[in-house]
């Protein structure tokens, strides 16, 4: 038993005036686990509700000709399938992991802010009421696509302006949110857990905070511009008034590109310690992890034009975002390698996290090597705007962000439940993601080679096959979320299933395993005593 | 002629590579799935059924981006199968179950270093491969033909500023029938959604410089065949070339979403041999010749509500309907006020400048007896039957 809860019976007395019931629970909620609930909770809402959009998307395209929806509607669940899943799923699922974890992976108490935390999640609500409810205004949402190109924003109705503002609230959210989890690794570290012995996780959503923080201040900007041509008379990004279009792209990815490695530089931390763990093997080049994740995020910051290679840039700028671009994955392929380096040699089993694990890094380097194809800026000349683009971000943004969360979840589930996930239905979750998901979006590259532009709401009579083996693909893998929440997060939740011992797996290392599952409510109120090695508590 | 040493050695290669190209093609057919709605053969030009590769196309440079994207892939592929051969080789022999003992290892600086620099040199070898590719698709000197293409809400434009042809000006829009099916999801034919009414018309083996720009929003003009993609900016110009190493005709659709009729803005070029392409221009200017309204003649009734129905559905009917009805955000023409009102020039300064932000655009690129025509159709069709007649003189002096 660990040292953190000396006297159990003492601690609910000494808390009860500070431990809220009911509602105000979650509503007054500062304690990071509660938080990291809700954020999880939220995510997985949004998810489903971007889900269903996709779904709606895949079912006009299922077969050529308009079937169900008008071009116009098209549009907009197009562009907030994009937003919601985006600023709605990814990033909120990742601040709610950061939530929980942080705090038990480096033995902290709690996260530095707890107020602010609170704050930071609920500024989504607003948020994302107005993103959705943005669908019920005169003219419906926003159909500029989720990059919100200029000057097609400066044609939209009232629905703009909902999502600039639910985007400011996300925005200051995650600045918020990245803040309490830079002061919280900087400072509130267990003594003995120097930066260099800390676990993975918390090493990747640091340096996936410093990106933040440099970024969503630039989206703000661009959005903000884009709100004050539409209202105010500006002309930022209107070429009627001689502003420049291509401005708001550089703006927009400035803030676009580093954001695509704030959605799964987090990811690889949470790969890099479920890998090791049913290895039964320490990870591979810890160092040169923590290096590689350093220099990914700084190469993020020099790449954006790569997405901008059609807009007709000169020669020089061609050359340096291509070459700037491709050597992105060299410390990506390190990464890679040294996650094969870990299992090589190790004595593996094979349970649903590490299942989701492995699979992840199948899909994601498939996803990785779609990224190289486009980054050579010739090829993507024919690539650009194709299908092959929706094909390869979700192969990096589904296969990668979210197939290492579902990882995670049934990794550090049973440490928040205090109950096992079934192991059998935890198989089937995987198998029928990563076969339906294959299946939706591998022949998205085929489509993509033959030239037909995404955000189409018909194409040529060429197309039809794979599009129907796509739609049905997606519903498969739509399917699978629905069974996911069922059947394996909802019996947890409700404490249904054999009860999880506090490590229950055999090779995992790290403090949130010297805490009892499921973790009290409050862990490490005194700073713990570690070894040396900072994986254990020893007083 | 004038061409860079890179497009000429390109060009050697090309015979291969069509050789190729069908075979990607065959491999495509043999993939068909039964439950394919209608019958559909593959586009020359456009694309392939169920094809599975770039386009070998049509230029020496969609063939070389078709050779330069199979050697990536298969540099790629090897790299994939090495990677995940170790992987799935671990997985299969370095299991508990077998009772395989954990080693302890856990960095080697050695290794560490040599699979920073391998990928290194791999990605740098790649970027000079393409480099070439970069420096030549940028390279539009010396082009025989400059044609400026102009992405408007929801068609194209086209003027014809340099070289044999120089003044022809016309715009391409999708078969208003195409549309229809689409409305009425009974797609049909191996060009649906690509055939337009008036082809970009191109002679062949000469470089063909593409001036990029729009009207109101971005649009992107892109045919896979030639290997060219370029987004038309308004208030900016872009540039891009190809040389159509073979006459035919060649597809490709708007790249940059642009507005609810994004899909249905394609682009179709047509290249023909030098001795037709000079026929074709001859032709064009004669009807240049012959179509310049006078904006002075007096027009009647019946002949500016047949003119102006025309120029209704190819220009207003796809946002306003065919009915005049509008649709969702679009204000319906039929019972307008603005359409009824006595004052003639509150519907001309809408035409003319455009509405709503830009939502309704500009049409200022039409004539002043298309404009007078389309006025007076909308005032008189429908349930509008004001019987007031708008002349082309009175489009012209709105002008000023």
């Amino acid at each position: 038993m660990s040292a953190v809860l000396e006297h159990p019976g003492d601690h609910a007395h000494d808390h009860a005036h500070a431990q809220p019931q009911g509602w105000r629970r979650w509503v007054f909620a500062t304690n990071h686990k509660d938080i990291g609930t809700l954020y999880l909770l939220f995510s997985f809402t949004m998810l489903m509700i971007g889900g269903v959009l996709a779904l709606l998307i895949r079912t006009e395209l299922f077969q050529p000709g308009l079937q169900f929806v008008n071009p116009e509607m098209f549009n907009q669940f197009t562009t907030m399938h994009g937003l919601i899943m985006v600023f709605g799923a990814i990033m909120p699922a990742f601040v709610g992991f950061a939530n929980w974890m942080i705090p038990l992976q480096i033995g902290a108490s709690d996260m530095a802010f707890a107020r602010m935390n609170n704050l930071s999640f609920w500024l989504l609500i607003p948020s994302a009421i107005m993103f959705v409810g943005s669908f019920f205004v005169p003219g419906g949402a926003t159909a500029a696509g989720w990059t919100l190109y200029a000057p097609l924003t400066l044609q939209m109705g009232p629905a703009m302006d909902m999502t600039i503002f639910a985007m400011h609230l996300f925005g200051a959210s995650s600045i918020m949110g990245a803040i309490n989890i830079i002061v919280t690794v900087l400072n509130m570290r267990a003594p003995g857990m120097t930066l260099m012995k800390m676990p993975m996780f918390p090493w990747t959503w640091l340096i996936t905070a410093y990106l933040l923080i440099a970024v969503i201040p630039v989206l703000a900007g661009a959005i903000t511009m884009t709100l004050t041509d539409r209202h105010f008379g500006t002309s930022f990004f209107n070429p009627a008034g001689g502003g420049d279009p291509i401005m708001y792209q550089h703006i927009f990815w400035f803030f676009g590109h580093p954001e695509v490695y704030i959605m799964i530089l987090p990811a690889f931390g949470m790969i890099s310690q479920i890998v090791p763990a049913f290895a039964r093997k320490k990870l591979f080049g810890y160092t040169s992890m923590v290096y590689a994740t350093a220099s990914i995020a700084i190469l993020s910051m020099i790449v954006w034009a790569h997405h901008m290679f059609t807009t007709g840039m000169p020669v020089t700028g061609q050359l340096f975002f291509m070459y700037a671009t491709m050597l992105i994955a060299v410390p990506t392929g390190v990464k890679v390698f040294n996650w094969v380096a870990t299992m090589w040699r190790g004595s593996m089993t094979f349970e649903t996290p590490m299942l989701w694990a492995v699979g992840f890094i199948f899909v994601f380097v498939i996803g990785g090597f779609t990224g190289v194809i486009p980054a050579m800026a010739p090829i993507d000349i024919q690539l650009q705007d194709t299908y092959y683009i929706v094909a390869h971000f979700h192969y990096v943004l589904v296969a990668g962000s979210l197939f290492a969360m579902f990882a995670s979840v049934y990794y550090w589930g049973p440490k928040w439940t205090g109950v096992m996930y079934s192991e059998a239905r935890g198989k089937f979750h995987f198998w029928g993601s990563i076969i339906t998901f294959n299946i939706t979006f591998f022949p998205m590259h085929f489509l993509g080679l033959a030239g037909m532009p995404r955000r189409y709401a018909d194409y040529p009579m060429q197309f039809a096959d794979f599009n129907a083996i796509v739609s049905i693909g997606a519903l498969g893998f739509g399917l699978m979320q629905v069974y996911f929440f069922f059947f394996i997060v909802l019996p947890m939740m409700q404490g249904k299933g054999e009860r999880a011992p506090q490590k229950p797996w055999e090779g995992a290392e790290g403090l949130e395993w010297e805490v009892p599952s499921p973790a009290p409510w409050h862990t490490f109120e005194n700073p713990p005593k570690l070894d040396p090695t900072a994986t254990r508590v020893i007083g | 002629m004038n061409r860079s040493g890179a497009d000429r050695t390109m060009k050697t290669k090309s015979t291969a590579a069509l050789a190729r190209a069908r075979g990607a093609c065959g491999l495509g057919m043999a993939v068909a799935t039964p439950w394919a709605l209608a019958k559909v053969n593959d586009l020359p030009g456009g694309p392939a059924v169920n094809q599975l590769n770039l386009t070998p196309g049509a230029t020496a440079m969609s063939l070389h981006l078709y050779d330069l994207h199979n050697i990536v892939m298969l540099v790629c592929l090897v790299i994939f199968i090495g990677v995940f051969g170790v992987m799935f080789y671990s997985i299969v022999k370095h299991r508990k179950s077998l009772g395989y003992k954990p080693a302890s290892f856990h960095e080697s600086v050695v290794v560490e270093v040599l699979w920073t620099l391998a990928p290194f040199l791999i990605v740098v070898t790649l970027g000079a491969m393409a480099t070439r590719a970069v420096v030549a698709q940028k390279d539009t000197s010396n082009a025989d033909l400059t044609i400026k293409a102009t992405g408007y809400q929801w068609k194209w434009g086209y003027d014809y500023l340099n070289g044999e042809g120089q003044g022809i000006q016309f715009l391409s829009t999708l078969d208003p029938a195409h549309r229809a099916m689409s409305d009425a999801g009974t797609p049909e034919g191996d060009d649906y959604l690509l055939k337009v009414d008036n082809p970009l018309v191109v002679p062949v083996d000469k470089k063909i410089r593409i001036v990029t720009t729009a009207n109101d929003v971005i649009h992107a003009w892109m045919v896979p065949a030639f290997g060219v993609k370029q987004d038309a900016i308004p208030g900016f110009v872009r540039d891009i070339w190809f040389r159509a190493e073979r006459t035919g005709d060649f597809y490709g659709q708007c790249a940059e979403l642009c507005g609810k009729e994004h899909a249905y803005m394609p682009i179709h070029v047509k290249v023909l041999s030098q001795e037709d392409y000079s026929k074709w221009v001859e032709g064009e200017m004669k009807k240049i010749a012959a179509a310049a309204d006078d904006p002075t003649r007096q027009w009647t009734l019946d002949e500016l509500m047949a003119r102006g129905e025309k120029v209704y559905a190819a220009n207003c009917a796809v946002c306003h309907r065919p009915d005049g009805k509008g649709a969702m955000p679009i204000k319906p023409l039929d019972g307008s006020a603005i359409v009824r009102d006595e004052d003639k020039n509150k519907q001309i300064a809408i035409v003319l400048n455009g509405a709503a932000g830009g939502a309704m655009p500009s049409w200022k690129q039409l004539s002043d007896t298309e404009l007078a025509a389309v006025v007076t159709y909308t005032k008189n069709a429908w349930s509008n039957k004001t019987g007031q007649m708008v002349q082309p003189a009175e489009l012209l002096a709105a002008r000023k």
